[in-house]
């Protein structure tokens, strides 16, 4: 980690970036409908003008050496409370650069798009505040020079994403999946939080600067406890095992949002988190280890629910859970991978986002039909949709010279670069998820964009014909944009280490590795089996006609898959049920033990006093008689005291 | 001299007093043998202090009269206005303040 300086020029503006957006919903959200006629507009150019600027500090940034690219911006003092200093600033570095140009940017167009396809909602300006919301707090999560920062741009995104997962709030699906997706995000944020507190407990401070430089002063115990529950957060955001039935449910939610939180960028804050804190994974194999297994295990679950799926925007869910697993094994790599992780990251954030704008511009085109039982032969129809969905789709499976194979391989690669049995496993994990994604993918070309056109016979869901056309420019020409991207990118990123080495500063120089398979072996047997995994789907899917309705006498592991793998149960039965036990028993404990103590220690004053009350007769002589009779006592008692 | 039949006349005062306090519902009786029982432990306080010789007892008694005599003013006129009130002078007829 380079030595920071303080921000100076343009970037002592940076405060802009997280302030624009934040005044574009504060705008949207305070004016009400005096709004709506520009609501949208203003959302817009808000995030545009953010890029912007975000593009000039790229620029000025990249014209500097590199041991100037690191700058912090010092706003405020935000918690000074005795021994801990909490600093409310932003950090300028390749890193956050990367993502402050990946947010604005994928952000831009996917408000632009939104414009179209939001055009026939109630609300579209309440909807592009808390799209505004959104950046401002990503940006903030990426931006932030401290991990309290972090997590305050973190609960932001968990917030805004909430929001719009629930737009649909008077569909109990859409409801009920926002509020999965809160709680399930807590159990992550819980991990990140006591990650937190290690910090502040073990070296007082909890700024990346103090906390890196002074990481030799942990115990390699608590290295490992702070590289866990990091994890944990990151699994909770980037939706990894076991923490991810909530991102396919998240489908629930409109599809600009699918694409630009759930596929782009909130979700890949897992994999911002641990590259950004690798001076302690660099320092914990062990925790490492973990990273690697967790995101080869989840790429393969990914790839086996996206295969049995019938939901468009849950396929690609699914494909995201996924291709974030890859992310996260190829950062769990260590030196020889944080670097390829953000470039996957970067390719995935285009072409994903291309993806779900492409499913978005065929579900407005079908009349918000999701199922893909129900489309097919859409090509002919939506030609751009379907020419900007397919570059998207060759870039995802990794078919040169698209992006995803650059990024994808180069991970592979290096998976197999480990030492051992890892090698093997890892690498082998990754090129069987390459070979299923292929798999999957093609299933969805074909089942959405080529076949017979099944549609025909369907009525929709109110009783209409279908009426598949093209979406308007507003929504195609930011899908044009991502697909250039998508085909592009990687190339441009990958060739001569172009992004490892601008992020050098951040994440420290990309090793090589030389693994048990060469890069180009690595690269041939990828794109090989991605094909084969087309050519099986073909066979499968393409030359036969598919029926509408959904086969139910199937095999076992479709049906395992079509249930999340047991996920849900799993969670369920571990986590649910028993947590419901263990309240109804406190709650017994506490009405029968608790309350029965307090209860009963004022039921037996009462009655006993009520009781003893009856003593008072007001009867004088009675009272003379006692007096008499205790006076006799004490006198008896004194004189037994004298002659005993 | 023997003091024994000092005390005993003065126990047999006193038990008169208790019995008559216990017993009596007349709220002038029961205060008249309040008065015996004072005037039973003075008589006890006077024979001591005469078999001893010495004088202390019977500045006791002294101080007993004396708080007799402003007991009687207060209780006497306690009962004088409970009678103008209520009509009666039984003890037993003032037995309000209870549970």
């Amino acid at each position: 980690m380079t030595e920071s300086v303080a921000a100076s020029g343009l970037a002592s503006l940076a405060w802009l970036l997280l302030a624009l957006p934040a005044f574009g919903a504060a705008v949207l959200l305070l004016a009400g409908k005096r709004a709506d006629k520009w609501g949208h507009l203003l959302g817009c150019a808000t995030i545009i003008a953010a890029f912007a600027y975000g593009v000039a500090l790229f620029f000025t940034t990249l014209g500097q050496g590199p041991e100037e690219r690191t700058s912090e911006l010092h706003l405020f003092d935000w918690i000074p409370v005795g021994a801990l200093n909490v600093e409310f600033g932003l950090r300028i570095d390749p890193l956050s650069l990367t993502f402050v140009l990946l947010i604005t940017g994928v952000g831009s167009l996917i408000h632009i798009y939104s414009i179209g396809y939001m055009a026939h909602e109630d609300g579209r300006r309440k909807f592009f505040a808390y799209l505004n919301l959104f950046v401002s707090a990503m940006l903030l999560l990426v931006l932030g020079n401290g991990f309290v920062t972090l997590y305050f741009g973190w609960e932001g995104v968990g917030l805004a994403s909430y929001l719009l997962i629930g737009w649909y709030q008077y569909k109990p699906e859409a409801a009920t999946a926002a509020k999965k997706a809160f709680l399930m995000n807590r159990v992550g944020d819980l991990g990140l939080a006591i990650a937190i507190f290690i910090m502040f407990k073990e070296l007082g401070t909890t700024q990346y600067t103090d906390v890196f430089a002074r990481v030799d002063e942990l115990s390699s115990g608590s290295i490992l406890a702070i590289t866990l529950l990091l994890l944990l957060g990151a699994c909770g955001k980037s939706g990894q095992f076991p923490l991810q039935a909530w991102l396919p449910d998240a489908m629930a939610g409109p599809t600009p949002v699918s694409a630009l939180i759930h596929a782009a960028t909130m979700v890949t804050a897992g994999v911002y988190l641990i590259a950004r804190s690798h001076p302690l994974y660099d320092l914990s194999p062990d925790g490492r280890l973990v990273v690697m297994i967790i995101g080869a295990v989840t790429l393969l679950i990914g790839c086996l629910i996206g295969m049995a799926y019938d939901d468009f925007k849950k396929v690609l869910a699914y494909s995201t859970v996924s291709q974030i697993g890859y992310m996260i094994l190829a950062v769990g790599l260590g030196p020889v991978g944080y670097a390829l992780g953000i470039l996957h990251l970067l390719a995935h954030g285009f072409f994903k986002a291309g993806l779900f704008l492409g499913a978005g511009s065929v579900m407005h085109g079908m009349n918000d039909e999701g199922d893909i039982r129900r489309m097919g032969g859409l090509a002919k129809y939506m030609p751009i949709t379907f020419a900007t969905w397919g570059l998207g789709y060759l870039a995802l499976i990794g078919i040169p010279p698209f992006s995803g194979f650059f990024s994808k391989d180069a991970i592979i690669a290096a998976a197999f670069g480990e030492p051992g049995w890892r090698g093997y496993v890892f690498g082998g994990v990754a090129l069987l998820g390459a070979a299923l994604t292929a798999f999957y993918m093609t299933r969805l070309l074909l089942l959405v964009f080529l076949g017979k056109a099944r549609w025909k016979d369907l009525k929709t869901a109110d009783g209409k014909d279908y009426h598949p056309h093209e979406s308007p420019l507003s929504m195609t020409i930011p899908m044009i944009v991502l697909a250039v991207g998508s085909v592009g990118i990687g190339w441009f990123l990958e060739s001569g280490d172009r992004l490892a080495g601008w992020l050098e500063p951040s994440l420290g120089p990309l090793e090589e590795t030389h693994g048990v398979i060469d890069h180009t072996t690595v690269a041939i047997l990828s794109v090989g089996l991605s094909l084969v995994g087309v050519a099986i789907a073909f066979l499968l899917f393409g030359r036969k006609p598919q029926p509408v309705e959904r086969p139910l006498r199937v095999s076992f592991p479709v049906r395992a898959a079509r249930a999340d793998l047991y996920g849900n149960a799993l969670n369920e039965a571990l986590f649910a049920r028993p947590g419901t036990w263990l309240s109804r028993a406190l709650v017994f404990v506490d009405n029968k033990g608790v309350d029965g103590l307090v209860n009963g220690t004022a039921a037996l004053l009462g009655g006993s006093s009520g009781r003893l009350r009856r003593l008072q007769t007001g009867f004088v002589r009675s009272y003379a008689l006692s007096m008499l009779l205790g006076a006799i006592c004490v006198l008896g008692a004194l004189l037994m005291v004298r002659f005993s | 001299m023997t003091p024994t039949y000092y005390l005993l006349l003065s126990a047999l005062l006193f038990s008169l007093g208790a019995v008559g306090v216990l017993v009596r519902r007349n709220a002038i009786v029961v205060f008249m043998c309040v008065e015996l029982m004072l005037n039973a432990v003075n008589l006890t306080l006077v024979t001591f202090s005469r078999m001893h010789g010495e004088l202390d007892g019977q500045v006791m008694g002294f101080f007993v009269m004396v708080v007799a005599a402003a007991e009687v003013v207060v209780g006497l006129t306690i009962i004088m206005s409970i009678f103008r009130t209520r009509r009666s002078a039984s003890v037993d007829d003032s037995n309000l303040l209870k549970y």
